[in-house]
Formats: C-alpha cells, sequence, structure tokens
C-alpha cells in the first residue's frame, strides 16, 4: 500500500527519520554486531587480550549438559506458562463474554494485574509462598504438603511459572474477549436454533473461529515466557535451586555479568537472537494469513 | 446471549468471582503485610485484616528506606520511575510518529532500507545484547543517569507502525488540499496529522508509560548508585535473603507503591489501553 500524494524534499525525510535512526544504530545495531563478535572471541582471565576462536564458544556450549538443561528448562517454563495463561484466560474470557451484569466490573478486576511489574509479581508471589512465613506455605502444611521452593526445584519451577501466568492472563483475557465480541451472534444463534447447546456450540462455531486469536497469543506468550518474565525470576529463584529455574535470558544474564564469560555469553546470545528472529518470523507469517479451518 | 439459562449464568459468575478473587488475593496480602509490623508477619500465620503500621510503614519507605537491605528513600526512586516512564513513552512517540510521517509521506532513496531496520529492531530485544550494549552506554559515560536509562529504551519498531498504519488510513484528499492550499510538509503534519493522531498517541502513551514504569533489566545493569534506582530495582535490593533477615512489611509497603502508578493508569484509562494494547499488537 502507497501514498498517492506525497511530499518533496530532499533533506526533510532524512532529518525525520534520524533521531530514530541513530538510536537503532547506537543501542540496537552495534550491541547486536558485538555480541556476534565476542561470540568468536576467547578472552583471557583478565580481559586484557582476546582472540579469534572460530566457533569454539559454540562448541563449547553445545557440549555443556547445563546449557541442554537450561534449554529443557526453558521449554518447560515456557509451554507451561503458554498453556496454562491462555486456557485460564479462554475460561474467564468466555465467562465474561455470557455475563451481561457486572460486566465492565469483572474486566476491571482481571486486567489490573497487565500494569504489575514483572519483578513485582515474583515478589508477592514469592511473599505469599515463602517457605517460613508465607500464608500459602502455612495453607499446604495443615494440608500435609511440604513447601520450600528455596531447596526444591519443582517447587521453584511452580512458583515462577504461578507468577508468569498471573501477569499474562489480564492481556490474554482482553485478546480473547475481543475475538468472542467479534464473532457474529447470527452463528451461535443459528446453531441454537438448530438444538445445538452451549458446550456442542463451543467447541464447533467459538474455538474454532478463535483459532486465530489462540495461535497469535501462543506465539506472544511463548515469547513472553522467553525474554519478560527474567524479571520474575531474578527477583525470585534467582535460577536456582541448582540451575532448576535457568532458563536461556537468565543464563545468558548470569554467565556474561555475574560470571564474567564474555564469549560463552555473547555465543548464547547469539543463539537467543536466532530464536527470536524464528519466532518473529512465525507470527508475522502466519499470523497475517490467519489460522482457519 | 441466545438463551436464558439460569444455572450457566450462575456458573459464568461463579467462575468469574473464583477468578478475580484468585488474581486479586496476592495484592491483598501485600496490602495487608503493608500494615502490620515484623511481629506479626512472622508470626505464622499472618493476620489477614490490615493492621495500624500504615503510617509508620509507608512513612519510613517514603523517607528512609529499609534498615537492612537499600537504604534509599522509595520517594527518590518513585521519582526516577516516574522520569523514566514518562521520558521513555513521550520519547517514543515523539521519534516513532516524526519517522512514520517520513515514511509514508516521502519517497526517497533509502527509505525501504530505513523502513526495515526499525522492523529489525524487533527482533533484538535488551535482553539478547546485555553486555555489548552496557559497553556502549559506558563508553558514552551515560551510566547512573536519566539520559542512560532512557535514550537506549526510546527505539520503537511497535510505535512506528501503529503511526505507520494509522497514517495509511488518512484520506489523500486532505494532503491534496494542504498542498493546494500553499501548506509545507511540516505545516500538514502539524495542522493535519498531529490533530488526528491523537487517540492514537494517548492510547500509545498509556502502554508505553506501563512498558518504561516496569522495565527491570536495563536499570538494574546501568544503576550503580541508590539514588538512581527505579523503584522495580529497589525493591529487589530490599530483600536481603532469607525470610528472617528481610524487612517484609517495608518491602510489601514499597510493592505497594511501585504497583499503584501503572495500575491507576490502567484502571482510569482503561479505553486507551485496551485500544493501545490491541491495536499495537496487529
Amino acid at each position: 500500500m502507497e501514498k498517492r500524494v506525497l511530499f518533496r524534499s530532499s533533506w526533510l525525510p532524512y532529518l525525520l527519520v534520524a533521531p530514530q535512526v541513530a538510536v537503532t544504530v547506537i543501542f540496537f545495531f552495534w550491541p547486536a554486531s558485538q555480541a556476534i563478535y565476542y561470540a568468536f572471541q576467547l578472552q583471557d582471565a583478565f580481559g586484557l587480550e582476546s582472540r579469534f576462536v572460530g566457533l569454539a564458544n559454540f562448541q563449547d556450549l553445545f557440549h555443556d549438559d547445563r546449557y541442554f538443561e537450561s534449554f529443557k528448562t526453558t521449554a518447560i517454563f515456557s509451554g507451561l506458562v503458554a498453556c496454562s495463561g491462555i486456557g485460564i484466560s479462554l475460561v474467564l474470557a468466555t465467562m465474561a463474554d455470557r455475563v451481561v451484569r457486572g460486566a465492565l466490573a469483572y474486566k476491571t478486576l482481571l486486567i489490573w494485574p497487565y500494569a504489575v511489574a514483572p519483578a513485582i509479581a515474583g515478589v508477592l508471589w514469592a511473599f505469599i509462598f515463602a517457605p517460613s512465613i508465607g500464608i500459602v506455605t502455612y495453607a499446604l502444611q495443615k494440608l500435609g504438603i511440604d513447601w520450600n521452593w528455596i531447596i526444591n526445584g519443582d517447587q521453584a519451577m511452580l512458583l515462577v511459572v504461578i507468577a508468569s501466568v498471573w501477569k499474562q492472563i489480564s492481556y490474554n483475557f482482553l485478546f480473547f474477549l475481543a475475538g468472542l465480541q467479534s464473532i457474529p451472534k447470527s452463528l451461535i444463534e443459528a446453531a441454537a436454533i438448530d438444538g445445538a447447546g452451549p458446550f456442542r456450540r463451543f467447541w464447533t462455531i467459538v474455538f474454532p473461529l478463535l483459532s486465530p486469536t489462540t495461535f497469535f497469543l501462543l506465539v506472544v506468550n511463548i515469547v513472553y515466557a522467553f525474554f519478560d518474565t527474567f524479571g520474575v525470576i531474578d527477583a525470585t529463584t534467582q535460577g536456582g535451586p541448582a540451575q532448576a529455574t535457568q532458563i536461556l535470558v537468565y543464563k545468558v544474564y548470569y554467565d556474561g555479568v555475574k560470571a564474567a564469560d564474555l564469549g560463552g555469553s555473547s555465543a548464547q546470545s547469539v543463539i537467543l537472537m536466532a530464536i527470536v528472529i524464528a519466532l518473529t518470523a512465525v507470527q508475522f507469517r502466519f499470523v497475517e494469513r490467519k489460522v482457519q479451518y | 446471549m441466545v438463551e436464558n439459562r439460569p444455572f450457566l449464568t450462575f456458573v459464568a459468575h461463579a467462575v468469574l468471582i473464583a477468578g478475580v478473587v484468585v488474581v486479586a488475593f496476592p495484592l491483598w496480602v501485600t496490602f495487608v503485610a503493608s500494615t502490620l509490623t515484623y511481629e506479626q508477619i512472622a508470626n505464622v500465620p499472618m493476620p489477614l485484616w490490615p493492621g495500624d503500621q500504615f503510617l509508620a510503614n509507608y512513612g519510613q519507605v517514603l523517607t528512609a528506606g529499609s534498615t537492612k537491605g537499600s537504604a534509599a528513600p522509595v520517594s527518590t526512586m518513585l521519582f526516577n520511575s516516574l522520569v523514566m516512564a514518562v521520558v521513555v513513552a513521550v520519547g517514543k512517540i515523539c521519534i516513532s510518529i516524526v519517522s512514520a510521517f517520513a515514511v509514508v509521506y516521502f519517497r526517497f532513496p533509502l527509505r525501504r532500507f530505513i523502513f526495515w531496520m526499525i522492523f529489525v529492531t524487533l527482533m533484538l530485544p535488551i535482553e539478547v545484547r546485555i553486555i555489548p550494549t552496557f559497553k556502549v552506554a559506558s563508553d558514552l559515560g551515560i551510566l547512573d543517569s536519566y539520559l542512560g536509562l532512557t535514550l537506549p529504551l526510546i527505539a520503537s519498531a511497535t510505535a512506528t507502525f501503529l503511526f505507520r498504519q494509522f497514517f495509511m488510513t488518512i484520506p489523500d484528499e486532505l494532503a491534496e488540499a494542504a498542498r493546494i492550499d500553499g501548506a509545507g510538509p511540516m505545516r500538514f503534519f502539524v495542522d493535519v496529522v498531529l490533530p488526528l493522531s491523537r487517540t492514537n498517541v494517548a492510547a500509545l502513551f498509556v502502554i508505553l508509560f506501563i512498558f518504561g514504569w516496569n522495565q527491570y533489566l536495563w536499570p538494574l545493569l546501568i544503576t550503580g548508585q541508590e539514588s538512581m534506582y527505579t523503584v522495580v530495582i529497589g525493591i529487589k535490593r530490599m530483600i536481603v535473603g532469607g525470610d528472617a533477615a528481610t524487612e517484609w512489611q517495608l518491602v510489601m509497603a514499597t510493592a505497594m507503591l511501585a504497583l499503584m502508578p501503572p495500575a491507576a493508569v490502567v484502571i482510569l484509562m482503561q479505553k486507551w489501553f485496551v485500544k493501545g494494547l490491541v491495536e499495537t499488537e496487529k
């Protein structure tokens, strides 16, 4: 799509794009190219000298069990976050689409967690699940469940999943609600006249018509779980216990900033970039075309 | 609703109320904890009804910070967060709206290239270029400054796309009429495009304000002095490890202070928020 009516100037358009281009080059392209450069370098222990080592950093990574462990953790984590977040929001949105009375109040009360920073969400949930003073920990102990995410890896994973899903529900909810409201009421009415009950109507009409929204949310939630949950993890488990919640992004940060392994961290950055590019490509290719039955 | 099924309506309300309660539960516990003394919290289970320490706890964090963790007053952190959120939101809107205008209303040799350049930034989140971006900021001498907190976050592909999409829907007749009346491109931009973009700007501002306020990794990297902490970073620094050592009543008061401003923006500007959220993702 192009404009028919244009303005003419030899210098003005460049002036207008200059600020955006300057920030993009200085803070995006230059650092990204540096990350790629460092990925092929090895620094000595004092950071004084570095030399070209080809693919050695990548080979080290692929021989490192902990890196594969981190991949697996990321896959489990993002799978859990995306599926439970989408499932819960779909149920809530379907219900909110059904009620007439109080619809706006429910909506308002369900969307505010979007405004909470991931790190703060982590702190809130870590507090109510705190091993010694947490209120939910206390309730669980009454039920005979020994809860301590500081030492139990599975429980730590569950904690970061809960905090991450809690924050993301409002986003999914709004998109599902918009999707539900755009389904023509005549379709539902026709099915009702033909004798289809509410559940039948949901599975044969509503759910298929929502599939573009669901697919879009799946990609967005995976990207969210990959990158935006850094704050949740850093504020709660910090990747522990014993790397049980060390997702890829956290490992890049930990190896690069805390362990000062520039080459290894950069090589991981390059792999992450490839993953983001793939996810963005999937999003644009399929979301544009719309998934339809 | 196509038919009247009282039982299903009842189930719908029950599920929604359960959802609202579960979603609000952590907030309630946080609020209650922020009004108790440390002894009341440590005496498991803590009460679920607010205590009388509201003024004492909030007063202490706003003016003095915590005693065991970070000792920076939270009022300074809230100010830093506010500066960061407003500058990032306004900055992103300003540089995106002019670059979208250039891309839509002009033809120039590097147009496609620049458009793709902006597009590609979508694929380079801060998380994948942590250390080199830190080095750039350090070389430029903008660590521990407002400029360093905000400038690197100001480029925005999504805002540029949103404005581009919107400009495409502005009728050509308006630009034609402006040209016939002898208006140059900047006059057209200021008198026609900007007023038409008002609702988009408002919607985008809400989303970007929350984005800026909630930034975590970048401020964590470049702020070393406590006086430059944003409140999201500050709260992390108050948790000193272990349930016994952390002054939870102060951490929870800070958490309330950190989440209220963006939550208020979402609730009070709900219409713009929903519009901004749904449109920036298209």
